[in-house]
């Protein structure tokens, strides 16, 4: 029998199909090709066959036979096979099939290789689809690599405990004494990582919470000397020293910091720093600023430092890049309830994103919009989200709709004001409005009654311009049948004359 | 936690998929076709964030995506991750392959598509960032490639062989032979190629 082909042939012959059909029959070929080579148990060519397995599996095709071939692969002495082997694990491989449990083994003597590349292989694998009897059987491996001191290893065991954590919660203080000196290595890549396993650690258990509150003095150092030190060439992304690391750390500290004093004190003056010295021309310095920002809102932080913060945020708001708006945006929706008034005071921004061309960031607007509405700017808003409904996709009609409608209930300066509204929602946009609006209008209108008159005959006119729209016909019709003597008799004149 | 990594092109073909969380064949297909076609609808200057579509978790989870020349890179994250961070992390992650392949370019994802899952296998690790440093992340694809290297790859030692033969370069032989008044006539070898 030929050797088989090379994955380089299969792909450039794939790529000579012209049709669908055809490069299903190319492949189908190439299958039964790779299924008789598996049967004649061919070691030489293996994972070649299981490389070409995997392409054809990302393209779509089924590729449930060679599972049993990676793990042949795995369990043999060469590398390149066991590499293959383990991606082809990664990639075919889950808990529902009997067969992973098979890779126990293999991965508990990979875990002890004598090579560190063999070991990361492992790792990496049990990292990423570890069932849970794998974890169980394989955490005192993985807890023991995390001892080590070679940092290729360090960093690949704590996500690995993470994993190990996900599947089995139980196996969380096993890992524990292992955690404390996690933050005294140098590597930045152990620390990252280090600081994902605390994270998660944390987020898992109230006691482990509080037991790692103490930590909070040192990460404020690491965090220091990020920021302070100089020009780092190894760690430098746009001339910030690793953000990756800054921001990961941000997000520990918030939670380390939630609902406790004497942390979020500890935290204060780091995070000011962090937020007037990091440098906003590139998105790496705006990424770092956006987690100050929402540590800052989370934890119990003084007044001065969140109004810093909610003032980033409008400073993001008229940021060049639409990324850093819709962030802003969504930051701004977060903290609205708790520091309205800070917010408040972005308002006139927050108007002007209604007319961006960003879909996604007009939503954000819209929504924040809307939570901004008051007593005191109820009119001027009212002028810019009427506008803004006059001219926004069709998606977005029916929650404006609704929106203006419980914005004009609650705070409508005057009634003849808050009809007014009502009739231009229903003659720009009636046709949008939410079913429930309509029985809601009536009830307005029946309990207005000086405005009865004005009412009908205004809702007589806008019949005459445009009778399509359903809701608006209904609220007419109705108050037709109502007030319909008023509406001949003329007496709005009067009112009319009033304003 | 990174849901997916998803590289495709411009029509949809998937040039690399990696999943960290467990999905059938089929659903990772649709998964691919369907992320294509939220993101190919996406203007140039619309923000890079969306909502996932409803086979990889609806609102819970975003794509972020990075369009390159033919190629769209899209993560699929939940809350937990930081949409700002995510975007760097696909640029450091673009960088890191150019430097591995020296211009990338989307034939080089095609043909070294096992290569690409090594890379980003340094980089990601079971939905989490492991590595973030550049010339770390080389330096251990390196490492690895040699080890193959010197166990002689997928393609086996005997195919390479053969190859190094047919691109030795060899001096054309010449089809006389003149000195001084002896004339040899070089008989025809058959060519190697």
């Amino acid at each position: 029998m030929p050797a088989p082909i090379r994955l380089r042939e299969l792909i450039r012959t794939i790529r000579t199909a012209r049709t669908q059909a055809e490069e299903r029959e190319m492949i189908q070929k190439e299958c039964a090709a790779i299924r008789s080579s598996f049967r004649e148990e061919d070691n030489t060519y293996r994972c070649r066959n299981v490389a070409k397995l995997l392409y054809m599996h990302m393209l779509g095709y089924p590729a449930h036979f060679g599972q049993l071939e990676c793990l042949k692969l795995i369990a043999s002495q060469k590398f390149t096979d066991k590499r293959i082997g383990y991606l082809g694990a990664m990639l075919l491989l889950d808990e529902r099939q009997d067969v992973h449990l098979l890779m126990t083994n293999c991965i508990k003597n990979d875990l002890n290789h004598s090579t560190q590349y063999v070991q990361g292989l492992s790792l990496c694998t049990l990292g990423c689809m570890g069932s849970s009897e794998m974890c169980r059987d394989l955490a005192g491996e993985v807890e023991k690599l995390l001892k080590t001191s070679n940092s290729y290893l360090r960093k690949k065991a704590a996500l690995c405990a993470v994993h190990v954590i996900r599947k089995v919660p139980e196996l969380m203080e096993m890992f524990l004494p292992a955690t404390k000196n996690l933050l005294s290595e140098k590597n930045h890549g152990v620390l990252h990582t280090s600081v994902v396993l605390l994270t998660e650690m944390c987020e898992r258990s109230p006691d482990m919470l509080s037991h790692f509150r103490k930590l909070v003095p040192q990460l404020v150092r690491i965090l220091k000397n990020l920021i302070m030190s100089g020009y780092s060439p190894e760690h430098d992304v746009s001339g910030i020293s690793d953000p990756f690391l800054q921001v990961r750390i941000l997000r520990l500290l918030r939670i380390l910091g939630k609902g406790d004093d004497d942390s979020s004190e500890a935290m204060n003056d780091i995070l000011a720093q962090v937020a007037t010295n990091t440098e906003t021309s590139k998105n790496v310095g705006n990424a770092i600023l956006y987690e100050t920002v929402l540590t800052i809102m989370d934890i119990k932080s003084e007044s001065g430092l969140r109004v810093l913060a909610i003032n980033i945020l409008g400073r993001f708001l008229l940021n060049n890049d639409k990324n850093i708006r819709y962030v802003a945006l969504t930051s701004l929706l977060k903290t609205v309830q708790t520091d309205h008034n800070a917010v408040q005071r972005h308002r006139s921004t927050i108007v002007d994103c209604l007319k961006d061309l960003d879909v996604s960031i007009k939503r954000r607007a819209m929504e924040l919009s809307f939570a901004l509405v008051n007593g005191n700017n109820i009119r001027g808003m009212m002028k810019e989200l009427l506008y803004f409904l006059d001219s926004c996709d069709p998606d977005f009609k029916a929650d404006c709709a609704s929106g203006i409608f419980l914005a004009a209930e609650k705070y409508a300066p005057s009634k003849r004001w808050h009809i007014d509204t009502v009739m231009r929602v229903l003659t720009t946009a009636g046709s949008y409005v939410r079913d429930d609006s309509v029985p809601n209008l009536i009830q307005l209108i029946t309990n207005s009654v000086e405005m009865h008159a004005y009412t009908v005959q205004r809702l007589y006119k806008a019949l005459l311009d445009d009778i399509s729209q359903q809701p608006l016909v209904q609220v007419a019709s109705w108050c037709i049948g109502e007030y319909g003597d008023l509406l001949v008799s003329g007496q709005l004149h009067c009112i009319i004359l009033h304003t | 936690m990174i849901k997916a990594i998803l590289i495709f092109n411009n029509h949809g073909k998937p040039r690399l998929s990696k999943f960290y969380e467990h999905y059938t064949e089929d659903t990772e297909q649709q998964i691919i076709r369907e992320t294509f076609h939220l993101v190919s609808k996406r203007d140039e200057n619309i923000c890079n964030f969306l909502e996932g579509g409803l086979l990889i978790g609806g609102s819970e989870n975003k794509l972020i995506y990075r369009h390159y020349a033919t190629l769209y890179f899209v993560f699929c994250v939940d809350s937990s991750e930081s949409e700002l961070g995510i975007l760097d992390l696909i640029q450091v992650f673009v960088e890191t392959l150019d430097k591995c392949f020296e211009n990338v370019c989307e034939l080089d994802l095609i043909f070294h598509m096992d290569k690409v899952h090594n890379i980003l296998a340094e980089m990601v690790m079971g939905g989490m960032v492991l590595e973030t440093n550049m010339s770390e992340i080389i330096t251990q694809a390196e490492a690895h490639n040699k080890m193959e290297k010197s166990e002689a790859g997928i393609a086996g030692a005997p195919a390479r062989a053969v190859s190094a033969v047919k691109n030795m370069n060899l001096p054309e032989m010449p089809k006389n032979i003149n000195i001084g008044d002896i004339s040899i006539k070089v008989p025809n070898l058959p060519s190697f190629k």
